[in-house]
């Protein structure tokens, strides 16, 4: 097995993912699979090879700035239209702090 | 219909732009029973849309390159004011408040939204059964899988509810759909069409790109979405080509790669397809020449790291704070998190999202994740010393036509393991598309795959164009 039940749970709780009993195993099941699979990749010597994160062009070192003009951004009224809970122009969120 | 037949009528005014709208919307709305394709129509967009390409024409002005044209969205591109699920429980309700590029782009052009198209949730899958909202059927077979992500938009396209399409593509979400529903797909180069307002799965994957009936009607659906956008940093300042102008079914001369490690484990009456291509691309007058593409059997599970990596990180944001769901409220913060996402993601994301979140945690990093992005830059490597001896390389897009409703679902390792053909073109930021090539003994659609430089999106539609003319 590439990864254990208990593994799945760490991970879950990293994710702030809530997992129940029955998909906690077949998670494991199924990332075993796929990491099974992964492996393959260990066949190949990397050690000196560049990641690559990104695919890149060449650019002027200042192209990605936008020209400097006044725009009307969003406005709260739209920017909270989706908020589950809203209040005083904020999301509003569990009490994080007790008093 | 095409764009063009569209353009020829309404400029003799045979037939009003605000007519065709009402006219698609009607068909559309029928139709979306068999296939559901569609998850949100848009008419009163689409009349507005309509009527505005109307009085340009009755005005003597340049109605669009686009005008009149019906034109379907996957449901992971934002439409202000239209409702934008990405397929998914989380954004059931979610109203989006700003526009992506692409869609002000198509209706500057004169382009008439009339929908949101089905697809995987968060565009997560090679089949459409991973919708919040039910899987889309194939229109070719209504028993069969559209494929996926953007199956929606593969089938509205192929069923004729829609002239054109969007959908997006990291892993081959668009060329998969377009090859299993007999469609033109095109994944443009990255970069080459603005991101903003793409739902993010996959930043360093993602690409937004045309379906269409014909190569010329997604070259110019491509022509009018394509350039620099400065809402999208990562969008490319390279020039735009005039596409459509280079389409002159000449392509004597060319010289035509084929990946022999395209064809490992390809089924035979997907290959036998493929090799009667090749052979039309002979005829051309096409230089065919065997090409090595040697990391190609690596690239799933590069592919797999990468996307499930950032997948994680772009999914982090529906935490019940900001996007219409939430639960688990009457708990701490974390409760909420927890309960939100429990409840609102299907399996297939939450599969994806702990993957990711297991190959960056800390021990793994060095060993998967920056393992595979080394890994990537071998698959681009392949690429690029092929596009020196090569003008485009042409291959399967699928190992398998479209298969059946439910008949990969419980084995997702298989499933990604589909993604073969397609993945390696994003990995390298490639351009490349799916063109239909025939169909099977049991009249299911393949698509032949053309792959080109980047940025010469012109090779890949001339190979695709003059192909199509000699199919």
């Amino acid at each position: 097995m590439k990864i254990t039940e208990q593994e799945v749970r760490r991970v879950a709780e990293l994710a702030n993912l809530a997992l129940t009993e029955d998909e906690i195993v077949r998670m494991t099941q199924d990332m075993d699979g796929i990491l099974t699979h992964i492996d393959k990749l260990s066949e190949l010597d990397t050690s000196n090879v560049e990641p690559m994160s990104q695919v890149l062009y060449d650019a002027e070192e200042t192209a990605t700035l936008r020209t400097d003009i006044e725009r009307k951004p969003l406005g709260n009224a739209d920017a909270l239209a989706n908020a589950p809970v809203a209040g005083q122009g904020y999301f509003k969120v569990p009490r994080v702090i007790e008093k | 219909m095409t764009i063009d037949s569209i353009r020829t009528e309404l400029l003799a005014k045979k037939i009003s732009a605000e007519e065709i709208a009402r006219e698609a919307l009607k068909f559309a709305e029928a139709e979306n029973s068999k296939t559901n394709a569609y998850l949100t129509f848009a008419p009163e967009r689409a009349l507005a849309s309509a009527r505005a390409v109307d009085r340009k024409i009755a005005a003597g002005e340049d109605p669009g390159a686009l005008a009149g044209v019906p034109i379907a969205i996957k449901d992971v591109i934002l439409t202000r004011g239209v409702r934008t699920t990405c397929a998914s429980r989380m954004l059931e309700t979610y109203i989006p408040p700003y526009d992506a590029t692409a869609v002000i782009r198509i209706e500057q052009a004169g382009g008439v939204i009339i929908g949101k198209t089905n697809c995987d949730e968060f565009a997560m899958g090679s089949s459409n059964e991973n919708s919040a909202f039910g899987p889309v059927r194939n229109p070719v077979a209504l028993d069969r899988v559209p494929g996926g992500s953007s199956g929606g938009s593969a089938a509205v396209v192929a069923q004729g509810t829609a002239v054109l399409s969007l959908g997006s593509d990291t892993g081959g979400s668009i060329r998969q759909p377009a090859s299993f529903c007999g469609v033109t797909g095109v994944t443009p180069t990255y970069g080459r069409v603005s991101r903003y307002g793409l739902t993010a799965f996959a930043s360093s994957l993602d690409h937004i790109g045309p379906f269409s009936r014909t190569v010329r009607d997604s070259a110019r659906l491509l022509q009018v979405m394509a350039g620099r956008d400065e809402m999208d940093s990562t969008s490319a300042f390279a020039p735009v080509p005039d596409y459509v102008a280079a389409l002159d079914g000449n392509i004597r001369g060319m010289k035509i790669g084929i990946p022999k490690e395209f064809f490992d484990g390809l089924a035979s009456d997907t290959g036998d397809l493929i090799q009667a291509a090749i052979q039309t691309l002979q005829k051309l007058g096409c230089e065919i020449r065997e090409i090595r593409l040697p990391h190609t059997p690596y690239a799933v599970g590069c592919y797999y790291i990468i996307c499930t990596a950032e997948a994680s990180s772009n999914l982090a944001r529906y935490d019940g704070v900001r996007y219409t769901r939430r639960a688990g409220s009457a708990g701490t913060l974390t409760d909420m998190y927890r309960g939100t996402r429990e409840e609102g993601f299907g399996a297939e994301c939450k599969r994806r999202i702990m993957l990711g979140t297991y190959v960056l945690s800390s021990g793994y990093y060095d060993a998967y994740y920056l393992k595979a992005q080394k890994v990537r830059a071998l698959v681009a490597r392949d690429y690029a010393q092929a596009f020196e001896q090569v003008d485009a390389i042409v291959g399967p897009v699928s190992p398998f036509p479209a298969f059946k409703l439910g008949e990969k679902v419980d084995d997702p390792t298989a499933m990604y393991l589909s993604d073969i053909y397609t993945v390696t073109g994003d990995l390298a930021g490639i351009p490349c598309m799916s063109v239909p090539a025939g169909k099977t003994t049991e009249g299911l659609p393949v698509g032949l795959q053309v792959l080109a430089n980047h940025f010469n999106e012109t090779a890949m539609f001339r190979v695709a164009d003059a192909f199509e003319r000699a199919d």
